[in-house]
């Protein structure tokens, strides 16, 4: 079984984009949240999310995770189409 | 009626005894059953039935890490993306739990020949060339597997346990490849740009 061109490029990709400082999955699983609802709010990456952002572009299973998270939570602020009638959300952040 | 509750109140219930801390649980439960259900519900390897056993083990993971949480995001938040994290390790798990590591960098390597030899683009021969000449001279074997097996989209999880390490001892071992292959790239002349275009372009 050779290497594909899409695996290929997808190895170029990460090398990119790879930084001499990075976190890892655990780092990214503890603050990931804020960065999707700052996402999702269309706020601008703030400076301590890059790190956040950087590691989403190299690792796939991280993205993958963030891309359950923000269906997640887009069904959370409309639990009646998920099949959840009349969950209540009375909370915000802070 | 499932009730969310400010991060405080959240984390206060799930601390305390007794019926506030159950029915905090019990409305924890409603509502990672409605974001997993929905995070999931697409996937081809899910099935519903595996959705107790999800919730049963995040919920488990959420109370271990309770003091981990920052409060930099809505509490829900930083509780749905444990379970997230939860489930589709299991999900990875059950997909590679057959695959042997040893086999699949055995079946397959970085090999110029096999991969770009045909190529009728010259400059994207040669940087892969140039790579995989890094790839094969320049990394440990262990990289080497490391950064096959991810590209083919091995479970980090699994890899990690067939090499007898922690994830994060793997994601060191992936970055220090990576690392390696880009100040090798550079130094032989190519920038971000022509990694980006390689075969997209």
């Amino acid at each position: 079984m050779s290497v594909t061109g899409d695996e290929i490029q997808q190895l170029l990709d990460v090398v990119r984009d790879t930084q001499a400082v990075e976190i890892d999955c655990d780092v990214c699983l503890m603050q990931v949240g804020e960065f999707a609802e700052d996402r999702l709010a269309g706020k601008l990456i703030a400076e301590g999310l890059k790190a956040i952002e950087q590691h989403l572009l190299i690792c796939p299973e991280c993205r993958e995770e963030f891309e359950a998270l923000c269906q997640a939570m887009n069904a959370l602020e409309k639990p009646e189409l998920a099949g959840l009638p009349g969950a209540k959300d009375e909370e915000r952040k802070g | 009626m499932v009730r969310d509750r400010d991060n405080d109140e959240w984390i206060k219930s799930l601390e305390a005894q007794g019926p506030v801390r159950e029915s905090a649980l019990a409305d924890l439960r409603e509502l990672l059953f409605v974001g997993l259900k929905s995070s999931l519900k697409s996937r081809s390897d899910y099935v519903e039935t595996m959705l107790d056993d999800f919730l049963q083990d995040s919920l488990i993971r959420i109370l271990q890490a309770l003091d981990q949480f920052q409060n930099r995001s809505r509490f829900i938040t930083w509780a749905t993306s444990i379970a997230i994290r939860v489930a589709m390790t299991e999900l990875r798990k059950r997909r590679w739990r057959d695959v042997s590591l040893e086999k699949l960098v055995a079946d397959s390597n970085f090999d110029p020949v096999s991969d770009v030899e045909g190529d009728t683009f010259p400059e994207r021969r040669e940087l892969v060339e140039t790579m995989y000449r890094v790839i094969n001279t320049q990394l440990t074997d262990k990289q080497r597997t490391v950064l096959l097996a991810e590209i083919k989209g091995m479970a980090q999880e699994e890899i990690a346990g067939q090499l007898g390490c922690t994830r994060n001892a793997l994601y060191k071992l992936s970055h220090d490849a990576r690392i390696r292959l880009k100040q090798e790239l550079v130094r032989a002349g190519y920038d971000s740009q022509s990694f980006a275009v390689a075969f997209n372009g």
